[in-house]
């Protein structure tokens, strides 16, 4: 909520036992028949207890694979509410919202640029967390380019300056500078 | 060395740039995003009504001439604020407003409407789908809806009367041409 003008769903935060819990919903769920099943568990156990994850697990689809899909899609998505974490790790309701719509979308056979895109298309450049390469963002993905180049060009300049030689002494300076260094005279 | 005194200005004009960069940037609402769907056609969707009502609010409602469209929702604050604005814009019958009740529940949504009064022509009961389909990331937020259905104008947060008078009232205006 930004400024108290535009807010959003009063998110229930979950706590961290109610979250164990469905954890632990989860385990029993696939450990039910073999090792297999236990080991996935574990897995499915370590992918979860991550501190960041906000997805649920009611919200995960069957299918790993396409799980592992969301999970990619969601990671890319800025959560609009929180500004600076992914759909993925944000607890707010409108983040819930969009991670099920992009395992919808994933479900129904959009590949995961169409499911972007889809997103994209409703909220705008600002809901990638990864802003896009075109013309409006050449000056963000080019300027550190500009300043390494700009930066080089001036130590190229600077060093090339101190390399430019004094003219060699006239015949007139060398007998001065040996009567000034009484008769021990100067190489070359 | 005098041929290379306007080197030292080079700091002092970077200073500047970044002050008036700086300077304009406070001017600028952070939550505040510019929409995608300004000039494209509105999204296409059916809300039911809330219980009691007799109808609720689709895309075909916006269709052949201007309107507003409001997503609120009574557990928003704001929204309550904005409430006598929209109240007082409904009275003038300028431009029909449709709402958008936002991931609401339905019997607080309909107290709330017979608390403040109701300045909606028609409302419709949005789980949150049809409110991504807007682009809708909180409440409230207005959009002005062109003849051809095309959505014209977002503001984002309350509507104050000012913005009324001085933003919503003269581009319906000149929708209406």
């Amino acid at each position: 909520m930004t400024k108290g003008c535009h807010c959003e769903v009063p998110a229930g935060r979950r706590s961290n036992l109610d979250r164990l819990s469905t954890i632990g919903a989860g385990l029993l769920h696939f450990a039910r028949n073999d090792t297999l099943g236990v080991a996935v568990g574990f897995a499915m156990f370590l992918l979860t207890v991550s501190p960041a994850h906000a997805v649920r697990p009611d919200e995960m689809l069957s299918d790993p694979g396409l799980e592992a899909r969301a999970r990619v899609v969601g990671s890319e998505l800025r959560c609009l509410v929180c500004r600076n974490q992914s759909i993925d790790d944000s607890d707010a309701d409108l983040a819930h919202d969009l991670r099920v719509l992009v395992r919808e979308r994933i479900k129904g056979g959009d590949s995961d640029d169409q499911v972007v895109a889809y997103v994209r298309s409703r909220y705008g450049d600002f809901v990638l967390l990864r802003p896009p390469f075109e013309m409006g963002t050449l000056l963000l993905w080019g300027g550190p380019l500009l300043i390494l180049l700009l930066g080089g060009v001036a130590l190229a300049r600077f060093y090339r300056r101190g390399e430019t030689t004094a003219p060699p002494l006239s015949a007139e300076e060398r007998r001065r500078l040996a009567a000034v260094l009484g008769g021990e005279g100067i190489e070359r | 060395m005098n041929k290379r005194g306007w080197i030292f200005l080079i700091p002092a004009a970077v200073f500047t740039l970044l002050a008036a960069g700086f300077y304009a940037g406070l001017g600028i609402d952070p939550s505040v995003l510019p929409s995608p769907l300004i000039d494209r056609p509105a999204p296409r969707f059916t809300l039911a009504p809330l219980p009691g009502e007799a109808s609720g609010f689709s895309s075909a409602d916006l269709s052949g001439h201007v309107s507003l469209v409001n997503a609120f929702a009574s557990w928003c604050v704001p929204c309550r604020a904005e409430h006598r604005v929209l109240n007082a814009l409904a009275h003038t019958k300028r431009v029909p407003i449709y709402g958008i009740d936002y991931k609401d529940k339905a019997d607080v949504a309909l107290a709330w409407i017979a608390e403040l009064g109701n300045p909606y022509t028609r409302i419709g009961a949005d789980d949150g789908r049809v409110g991504i389909d807007w682009g809708v990331y909180g409440v409230p937020e207005t959009f002005i809806v062109d003849k051809d259905g095309r959505i014209r104008y977002k503001h984002v947060g309350p509507l104050t009367q000012a913005d009324v008078e001085r933003t919503i009232l003269p581009l319906v205006t000149r929708l209406e041409r």
